[in-house]
């Protein structure tokens, strides 16, 4: 195992799952005899803000939090929160992000308009930038609610831990009732 | 057996493997969960005390009666269980007792960023500081051995980094054969009258000097010797961002924070050529390093605010070049391109909108509180002025009203939750009524404490275990209070909700508005119920955005062709609260039968 550790931002809207997601991809390393560490803010954020969450996996990891800039694969749920935090990534990073757009409170109440051209600004700064229809795979896979799933499985192409770690991560986090949709989400993504 | 585990959880699992009976706390963000994952441990007797001053009396009762106790609060917590804290360190404890303090660096969710290290120096108690989750389970089963062997409470500090990052724990068994709690009379020590207490306080100094010498051995004061060019003497969560930023450095990694362990720290600076500290918030220990005579330096290029990342240490070293070829960026939004921002809003349907929405059109002046209603101070509510800590809003209405003029004084209103009424607004509200202050208290009953995600309290019928509990009458409670005006309305019923306001805030005497809506993500059946969804007719809307003055997520604009814009409500969203309904003067808002 070589000493490079592995950073990965998990962003999006208070609500959207990001957690659990989060704590799937750190089973995953565990599972696959990484060390691991993840951290994200609990509380306010929770009320429909914006969330970050970092994961990180290697030999030995020391900091919970990603060195600034020094992120490897961004992982967006929501377009306008996957820009905001590009900054954090390391120049040639990945994205990997749903076609997904949560107003804000501003753009609700009609203020300001949603900012265009997200996925052309981010591609002219990250050529390695997927677009994910996590919906689409979803309702693919039978089920609305596996979007973060099939999101998952695309980022999972992007890391180097075997397929059944992350299956095996899969079967202990997710009720068993819905673990056949999740599977077939994952997959999906995975595929992409 | 291995598993991953936020700081929080490996406090509790310490807790249950060292063999606590009794756990304590009041929720408070980046604390709550270390009681919420100790229920799992049936082993343990977990409860919600109205305050962290309650819950310091409660666990320092069992700890009397010899059982391993564990209280947990935030940082300002500690200020309100201050005062027994501070006696409890004169009479000792029987059995261990730990007391989590959880720090907030960067305030992401606090009214301010207090360094609780203080407190350990101030109450003379030791103070334990874990630097990752397998460190908080192990500090805590040591926390409870300390406390017994030098008969002092011990605080256990964690910052929000700590408590809320996970990271792989190794699981042990729960101790057994420890001694079975009873009652035993120890008036002398537990009966704090000047004249035992004059006793106690030699012991107390007697016991920081053993301490503080055992300091010099613990396995948990550190020193790891690399390059000697440099060495760092750190703790907690920036051990660690240490670690990254200067993997080559030496270091002195302290787990014991107070009392500090002088003849190490003097060895580590006699190796090293230029030493530091770098420690968040203040320099507690920079500060008795130089006391010491030690040349050191840490504050004078560190950031004292906000909590510190490897980005900001490598920036401060570079600054002094040291480092930095590397180029550093704030954390978080700041340093986003220009993009709208997306702060917290109450959620679709939350009973408290209309109330605030109310309490704007009638230009009140609202002494605010803590809780998710602290939100009402952002747009387009906009109806706060202010907000301190738990409770002061009943007091700053108080004395607003002292002072202004008749006119000014109907509008002033105190808001306040019915969790941080019990907290720390009962006795204001007593206050209010003993010297006769004419203002109006709006007591935003939801049955839950909410922000912090929804934890049981004295209103809410259950306790933490989950068993049913009495439910506190608050009317009743007012009443015997001497609160001559009491009513109850529906907050979702905006003319009601005007009405009382207008008539109690023009009365001349105390009187409390009580809304009696539970929060809308209590997930036990049958406490929050969903009502007919509301649509918007856009035949009818005329694009008068009435409604959207309500900042309900669920409520969207949508240009048009040709028309200015009409309303949208996210089916999805939508709970059917109708008070969107109320506001529209077009009927253009209907619900679903």
């Amino acid at each position: 195992m070589s000493d490079k550790v592995t950073n990965l931002l998990l962003v999006g809207v208070g609500g959207q799952g990001i957690l659990l997601a989060s704590e799937i991809l750190s089973e995953t390393f565990m599972l696959a005899g990484f060390d691991v560490k993840k951290s994200e803010i609990h509380g306010m954020s929770q009320r429909g803000g914006s969330v970050v969450s970092h994961v990180r996996y290697g030999r030995e990891v020391f900091s919970p939090i990603v060195p600034e800039g020094e992120g490897d694969i961004l992982f967006g749920f929501e377009l306008m929160e996957t820009c905001r935090y590009l900054p954090l990534l390391k120049p040639g990073g990945t994205v990997v992000a749903n076609d997904l757009r949560i107003p804000p409170p501003s753009v609700l109440m009609g203020k300001e308009n949603y900012p265009e051209g997200l996925a052309d600004r981010i591609s002219s700064e990250f050529p390695d930038f997927l677009l994910v229809d996590g919906q689409k795979l979803a309702m693919e896979a039978g089920n609305p609610r596996t979007a973060n799933t099939a999101l998952l499985g695309a980022v999972s192409r992007r890391l180097d831990v075997a397929e059944d770690y992350w299956l095996q991560a899969l079967e202990r986090m997710v009720p068993r009732k819905a673990l056949e949709v999740n599977r077939k989400a994952f997959l999906l993504g995975r595929g992409l | 057996m291995k598993e991953i585990l936020s700081g929080n959880e490996a406090i509790a699992r310490g807790a249950y493997e060292a063999g606590v009976t009794v756990a304590t706390a009041y929720p408070g963000t980046p604390s709550t969960e270390i009681l919420e994952n100790i229920i799992r441990y049936k082993e343990v007797d977990a409860s919600w005390s109205p305050n962290e001053k309650v819950a310091l009396e409660v666990a320092m009762g069992a700890s009397f009666a010899g059982a391993r106790t564990l209280v947990a609060m935030k940082h300002v917590g500690v200020n309100v269980a201050a005062d027994p804290l501070f006696t409890l360190s004169y009479t000792g404890i029987k059995g261990g007792l730990v007391l989590v303090t959880a720090d907030d660096p960067e305030m992401h969710s606090s009214q301010n960023e207090q360094d609780n290290r203080n407190y350990a120096r101030f109450a003379k108690v030791p103070m334990l500081e874990p630097a990752d989750s397998r460190e908080c389970k192990e500090f805590t089963r040591l926390a409870l051995e300390l406390s017994e062997e030098y008969d002092t409470p011990v605080m256990l500090r964690t910052t929000t980094r700590i408590s809320h990052s996970k990271s792989i724990v190794e699981l042990d068994d729960r101790v057994s054969e420890l001694p079975v709690p009873a009652l035993v009379s120890n008036a002398a020590k537990q009966v704090m009258l000047p004249t035992n207490a004059k006793v106690r306080h030699p012991l107390v100094e007697a016991r920081m000097v053993k301490l503080a010498e055992k300091a010099n051995s613990m396995a948990v004061n550190r020193m790891e010797m690399r390059d000697t060019t440099m060495g760092i003497i750190t703790s907690g969560t920036c051990y660690q961002y240490v670690r990254e930023v200067f993997p080559n450095v030496s270091t002195l990694k302290l787990g014991l924070v107070n009392p500090l362990p002088v003849s190490l720290i003097r060895d580590f600076a006699a190796k090293v050529d230029r030493l530091f500290v770098v420690e968040e918030l203040d320099p507690c220990i920079e500060e008795q390093v130089k006391a010491l005579g030690i040349s050191v330096s840490g504050k004078d290029f560190l950031p004292l605010c906000g909590e510190l990342s490897p980005g900001r240490i490598r920036a401060a070293f570079a600054a002094i070049g040291i480092g930095g070829e590397k180029a550093s960026v704030p954390v978080g939004e700041s340093s986003a391109p220009s993009l709208p921002g997306r702060p917290p809003n109450m959620c679709p349907g939350c009973p408290h909108r209309g109330v605030f929405y109310t309490l704007n059109k009638l230009k009140a002046y609202v002494t605010g509180d803590i809780g998710c209603y602290t939100l009402g101070f952002l747009p387009p509510l906009s109806a706060m002025e202010t907000c301190v800590c738990m409770g002061a809003s009943i007091g700053n209405a108080t004395g607003a009203v002292k002072v202004v003029s008749e006119e000014e004084k109907r509008r002033v209103v105190a808001v306040i939750g019915d969790s941080t009424f019990f907290h720390s607004g009962v006795t204001g509200l007593m206050d209010m009524v003993y010297n006769n202050a004419p203002s109006t208290v709006i007591i935003l009953d939801n049955r839950i404490t909410a922000m912090t995600g929804r934890q049981d309290n004295p209103a809410s019928g259950y306790t933490l275990m989950n068993e049913p509990a009495h439910k506190v009458d608050i009317p009743l409670l007012c009443g015997a209070l001497g609160v001559k005006h009491v009513r109850v309305v529906n907050p979702y019923d905006l003319d009601e909700t005007r009405q009382a306001l207008k008539e109690e805030m023009g009365r001349p005497e105390t009187s409390v508005i009580i809304t009696d809506k539970p929060c809308v993500l209590i997930k036990r059946e049958g406490v929050f119920q969903r009502g007919p969804l509301c649509a918007v007719d856009v035949e009818k809307c005329t694009g008068c955005r009435a409604c959207l003055g309500l900042g309900c997520p669920a409520i969207q604009w949508r240009p048009t062709e040709g028309k200015k814009g009409v309303s949208f409500i996210d089916p999805g969203l939508c709970t059917g609260c109708d008070v969107c309904r109320q506001l529209c003067k077009f009927d253009a808002i209907r619900r679903a039968q």
